[in-house]
């Protein structure tokens, strides 16, 4: 690796858009007493809709329980929506349309926050790697070469990994396989669901520094999911703010850092500890733990911990909308909150129209 | 009025730790957990130990109150509160454990039992140790509910651990740590399983706790953000020694040793997007076959042959600072 400062693809805004997302709805039941029946529903992503341009980096962010990991899986069509649709560069992918599915797959491809089980523990690395190739039909030799090549991009040597089993790996090392067997089949996106969030730090900068490397090199789009405020600042251009199933904030990452107008978005990046002893925290920004998914409140979801909730919050859902006159369109800075939507009845409206 | 005591109390440390070195011994492996850490801690202090998996750091706080699987050796010298914990007795360190010193953990659902209310829990605490009567013991526990921010603290009193949300549950665990005025809180890594905003919220509590109750803390932990909001003293541990230490904001400003200095490039923040990180390369060593020499030399970008050979010793370039590092002078005169 070397150590020249990264030129950063600045001009993403071009690019055609290659995975659209419109209405996403996944709700769970949960069932219980004697009959089984259905006595609640975790709404774990509610109508949230997106989109990734090519080449780009979109950074989901949000506490446990906001639906973040549910919108990976959505996307993988590991799990089935109940309402919305995906569509992958131009074409609608749906479960009926066998083909469209299989195809999305291949170039759709997820790496998953905990490295040791998602690696078969009874293969050798190499035919980790080389499995899913050789599935999609490339001769097992050629599959092979390639799973040796991944392993030298990803930085593990393979004259000396590629017969290793999972076990004999350290956790750093085992994400990078994982990474690499993502690549195996020449994917376009690959969804990374907290994938540096069971690393030390140490470590955590060597995948985060190969995970640009790798985009640079493969063309890659990611969709890169994690709680960790910071390490979603450093790889992403824009990004989702999720609360409790509903985005409440998309925008460009600058914009969202250095100007975040929802409050929980506000308080989530005000929570972070300060990397400055002499500046300690002094008040925690919010109260209490996010609600639970089952049955959430009415209306905007974060009113009963925003500092600001009016009666027009419980009663009427905020709609995302874009915050300022920049314009709309992907690098619109997206806000879901009645302070700033003109006509909600809020208070606080006029104030936050003039700071704007 | 009585004779003042030749050594008055104050000037004891509370936690007095000399050499102490952890082995957990097999059949397959001898791991080295601990190997040699000396520091001491004094009342009302918080120490951070700061480290990577396996550096070593939860054990070196569990041999303090010897909450360690029969396989451990321990050696060396601990004495907490005056008393040599490694020469204690069972009854004594029953006594120890959840009195003089208590512990809270990264995950309280483990660490509460789930069969028991919250308020059961705490008050059979206070009755094994003080003796009270249980009546007496639950209204302590509703006091103690109150003293860590519980709302709602009596219905929260007869809810069972998994009634309770992660934050709540931490400083239901909290409670439960302060139910016998201990001198003396370790901490292992009691925020790091929450989100983000509750992370804070436990954080500002513990410190706001530490400082009305004077108690000394022991705080580990991976993240360098905690340490800094909570610490008074940070000791970075790697390999099972503490490779430097000093306070929070002399070591967060200037670290010396490369280890901590290379912790400190690669931890992402903000303002770092589009820079390369300044990643520590390969990972840490294991602990059943530790290198000859600098335990950290094979990752060192600063490493001479004289790391390969020889551990280096503890270097003190201030009073309050010290480093395992060659590269480290020690000071001149002693200030």
């Amino acid at each position: 690796m070397s150590d020249t400062p990264r030129t950063r693809v600045q001009g993403t805004q071009g690019r055609s858009v290659l995975l659209d997302v419109r209405g996403l709805r996944k709700h769970f039941p949960i069932r219980g007493g004697i009959l089984n029946r259905v006595i609640g529903t975790v709404q774990a992503v509610d109508n949230v809709s997106f989109a990734v341009r090519e080449g780009e980096t979109l950074g989901i962010v949000g506490e446990s329980g906001c639906g973040k990991s549910t919108t990976a899986r959505l996307l993988m069509h590991l799990i089935e929506p109940d309402d919305g649709t995906i569509t992958f560069d131009g074409r609608v992918v749906d479960k009926r349309d066998r083909a469209a599915l299989r195809d999305m797959r291949r170039v759709l491809q997820m790496v998953f926050q905990d490295s040791y089980s998602s690696l078969n523990p009874r293969l050798p690395i190499e035919e980790t790697i080389a499995f899913a190739p050789w599935v999609h039909g490339i001769p097992k030799r050629e599959a092979r070469d390639r799973a040796h090549r991944l392993l030298g991009a990803v930085g593990l040597e393979p004259a000396t990994f590629a017969r290793r089993y999972p076990h004999e790996l350290s956790g750093g090392q085992r994400q990078r396989v994982n990474i690499a067997r993502a690549l195996a089949l020449e994917p376009r996106v690959v969804v990374l669901d907290e994938p540096v969030s069971a690393l030390d730090k140490s470590v955590e900068a060597q995948v985060l520094n190969l995970l640009v490397d790798l985009k640079d090199a493969f063309r890659l789009t990611y969709v890169f999911i994690s709680h960790d405020l910071n390490v979603v600042q450093y790889v992403s251009d824009r990004v989702l703010v999720m609360y409790l199933g509903k985005v409440v904030e998309v925008g460009p990452v600058d914009q969202i850092y250095a100007n975040p107008r929802h409050p929980y978005t506000r308080a989530l990046l005000a929570s972070r500890p300060s990397m400055n002893p002499r500046q300690r925290t002094t008040e925690a920004p919010l109260t209490g733990d996010p609600p639970n998914p089952i049955n959430p409140p009415s209306g905007c979801r974060f009113r009963t911990r925003c500092a600001f909730a009016e009666g027009v919050c419980s009663t009427a859902e905020p709609r995302l909308a874009a915050s300022d006159a920049v314009g709309g369109g992907l690098d619109a800075h997206m806000v879901a909150c009645h302070m700033l939507a003109p006509d909600s009845g809020h208070s606080k409206t006029v104030l936050a129209s003039n700071t704007a | 009025m009585q004779q003042p005591s030749p050594v008055p109390d104050s000037a004891a440390p509370l936690v007095d730790v000399v050499d102490l070195s952890v082995r957990f011994v097999s059949k397959d492996a001898t791991v080295h957990a601990v190997n040699g850490v000396s520091f001491q801690l004094t009342a009302g202090e918080v120490l951070c130990i700061l480290g990577e998996s396996g550096s070593g750091k939860s054990v070196t706080m569990r041999a303090l109150l010897r909450l360690l699987p029969e396989t451990a050796r321990i050696s060396g010298q601990v004495r907490v509160d005056g008393r040599d914990v490694i020469a204690m007795a069972g009854n004594e360190l029953a006594r120890l454990r959840g009195g003089v010193a208590s512990m809270i953990f990264q995950e309280p659902m483990t660490a509460l039992d789930p069969v028991f209310t919250v308020g059961q829990q705490i008050a059979e605490t206070i009755v094994r140790h003080e003796g009270t009567s249980w009546a007496e013991a639950e209204k302590r526990g509703l006091e103690l509910l109150e003293l860590v921010q519980i709302p709602s603290a009596k219905r929260r009193l007869a809810s069972y651990p998994h009634e309770l949300s992660g934050g709540l549950r931490q400083r239901a665990m909290i409670a439960m740590a302060l139910s016998c005025r201990p001198r003396l809180l370790l901490a292992d890594e009691p925020t790091t399983a929450l989100d983000a905003t509750v992370q804070i919220q436990i954080l500002l509590l513990l410190r706001r706790l530490q400082e009305d109750l004077g108690m000394g803390v022991i705080f580990v932990t991976h993240d360098l953000g905690v340490a800094g909001e909570i610490a008074d003293r940070v000791a970075v541990m790697y390999a099972g020694r503490f490779i430097e230490t000093g306070p929070v904001v002399d070591l967060m400003e200037g670290p010396l040793h490369p280890y901590t200095q290379g912790l400190l490039g690669s931890t992402v923040h903000g303002g770092m997007r589009g820079q390369r990180l300044t990643a520590i390369p390969g990972s840490p060593p294991s602990l059943s076959e530790l290198p000859t020499g600098c335990a950290f030399a094979p990752r060192c970008p600063q490493a001479m042959d004289v790391c390969q050979t020889s551990e280096p010793t503890e270097r003190k370039p201030r009073p309050d600072r010290t480093a395992r590092c060659v590269l480290v002078e020690e000071s001149i005169q002693a200030a």
